[in-house]
């Protein structure tokens, strides 16, 4: 639907089954190294889950691979083109193929409902008014919020900007939509929506999906694929039934959700009772 | 030896933030063209720009020119000479006071609402959102309101000498009673041309000045709202302190 660059890039090139691959890849925020040597690949067409305690740096991740931040070393393919190398241009027009959801819905609050779902059409294509508003439409009412579209963002709840954020990001039809944290304060109804919704449309039009989430309960139902991140790398990958049965200690800790084991609970610090005496 | 390199070090990061204010003041101006084609969100921000600071802008012309009034024709009377006063008061409010008053009021009505409004939009990830749909924040939302910025900042410029003209007059003609006639014609016949246009090109440089610290700090504020909140008080702080130095070399230039 939507044409304005005519780089190669905007082409899906459909050679390898992945979508995204990591290579070895390094990445540090001052001192403090987020990722070190992580490499994973994403299978296209697929619901892929990436989980990993908080802070690990799975938002971090989301960022590398949308080409927002760059890798201190290493490579970021999306479908084969390595992200970190284009150009401004070029990296806008590989964007339009895809849709993101911001962990905090990211809604321009200077417009409504209606007119956010409308962004992403208005500023890349040339459409007429009516058929704009009979996307921006149908879109909300997936997301179950047609009756909102003239609200402002600041008179919705968290769980309906999360939903019109949705709206927002498959409204030029992605590629691939990545989701960050998509059912954190989400009711179990609109939680199930949002379940239904990704898995629709992997099965009608083979959009990939990026879900990052602890929700293990959820992810269970969901994910084709899941990958455990902790301590900068790949600390398990496979089905869920392979992870269930995954005998590493930090898969079983995150699984169970139990306090004890190798991820610490505890954000890096000096020893307590030293910290306490000092 | 401390003093000196802490000189060093401000000295370093003054130039560090200059090149980085300069290589944004290019990617804006590269913007421009691209925002112009949609003149509806230019206009909207003129507006926006315009509207906000118009009754600061009038009220405090009225009475500046009041206050000229009373303080010029107290000055003129010593030397027997109060039929100066149009011309007098005009001048001070053309060359100086309009401009120099107006950007301050401007910064801090303006520039501050354009800076933590932009500095909000980062601070709730609107900004990154925008990237991820392909959209150049620069050029959507960073460049229509440095223009509105530039081009309402001379318009308040004109409403602001006109208002304190007017202020002017009602204290010392109607009140003090200089004669009328002589105070338009005085006015009239020795405001020039390049007064005038001293006075706008004064108005144009702070409108460029003040806007682009404005969405600058915005642009650049720390995504929090402490920092949101800094940047906004550093708005107008940078904005005076700008507007005061670019005002006196101006005025050495082009007397
Ligand atoms: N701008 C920043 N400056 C410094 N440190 C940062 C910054 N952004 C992120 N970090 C650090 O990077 C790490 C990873 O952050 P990230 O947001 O990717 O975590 P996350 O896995 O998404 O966590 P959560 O599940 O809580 O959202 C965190 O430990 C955080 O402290
Ligand atoms: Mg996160």
């Amino acid at each position: 639907m939507i044409q304005p660059f005519s780089e190669n890039v905007l082409s899906s090139r459909q050679q390898t089954q992945w979508i995204v691959e990591l290579r070895d890849v390094h990445y540090s925020i001052g001192n403090r190294e987020i990722f070190s040597g992580l490499t994973l690949t994403i299978p296209r067409g697929r619901i892929t889950a990436i989980m990993g305690p908080s802070g690990t740096g799975k938002t971090t991740l989301l960022r590398l691979i949308t080409g927002q931040i760059k890798p201190d070393s290493g490579q970021v393919l999306f479908d084969g083109i390595d992200v970190s190398n284009l150009s401004l241009r070029e990296l806008y027009a590989l964007r339009l193929r895809m849709g993101m959801l911001f962990q905090n819905g990211a809604l321009l609050t200077d417009m409504t409902v209606f007119e956010n779902v409308a962004f992403p059409l208005r500023e890349h294509t040339k459409l007429p008014h009516s058929l704009i508003r009979h996307i921006v439409l149908t879109k909300l009412q997936a997301v179950g919020l047609r009756g909102a579209a003239q609200l402002m963002p600041a008179e919705l709840s968290g769980g309906m900007a999360r939903r019109v954020a949705l709206a927002r990001a498959m409204a030029t039809d992605p590629d691939v939509l990545i989701y960050d944290e998509p059912f954190t304060g989400l009711d179990p109804i609109s939680m199930g929506m949002i379940v239904r919704l990704v898995r629709q449309m992997n099965n009608a039009l083979g959009i990939t999906s990026i879900v990052v989430s602890h929700d293990v309960e959820e992810l269970a139902a969901l994910a084709d694929m899941s990958f455990i991140l902790a301590g900068g790398k790949v600390a398990a990958q496979g089905t869920f039934n392979e992870l269930k049965g995954h005998d590493s200690q930090i898969v079983h800790q995150f699984m169970n959700g139990l306090a004890d084991g190798p991820v610490a609970f505890h954000y890096p610090a000096p020893e307590y009772f030293e910290q306490l005496l000092a | 030896m401390k003093l000196l390199r802490e000189l060093g070090d401000n000295l370093r990061s003054f130039v560090v933030t200059v090149g980085a204010v300069s290589l944004f003041f290019g990617r804006v101006l590269g913007q421009i063209p691209r925002a112009m084609l949609r003149p509806r969100f230019v206009i909207e921000q003129i507006f926006n720009a315009g509207a906000l600071s118009l009754v600061i802008i009038m009220t405090c012309g009225l009475f500046v020119g009041m206050v000229l009034g009373l303080q010029g024709y107290d000055l003129l009377q010593r030397f027997g000479s109060e039929d100066a006063l149009g011309t007098g008061a005009a001048l001070a409010l053309i060359k100086e006071l309009g401009p120099v008053v107006t950007a301050l009021l401007f910064a801090g009505r303006a520039g501050t609402a354009l800076a933590s409004e932009i500095g909000l939009m980062r601070a709730t990830d609107q900004l990154a959102a925008m990237e991820m749909m392909a959209v150049d924040p620069i050029r959507r939302v960073v460049a229509p309101r440095f223009i509105g910025g530039v081009i309402a900042m001379p318009l308040l410029t004109v409403i602001f000498v006109s208002i304190g003209i007017f202020g002017v007059q009602l204290i010392g003609v109607q009140q003090l009673g200089v004669d009328a006639a002589a105070f338009w014609s005085q006015m009239r016949s020795s405001v020039g041309v390049d007064d005038v246009m001293e006075g706008v090109i004064k108005g144009c440089v702070f409108g460029v000045a003040c806007s682009l610290v404005a969405v600058y700090e915005g642009y650049t504020a720390v995504p929090t709202a402490e920092g949101v909140g800094r940047a906004t008080t550093r708005t107008v702080v940078t904005s005076a302190v700008l507007t005061l130095i670019l005002d006196y070399m101006l005025t050495a230039l082009m007397l």
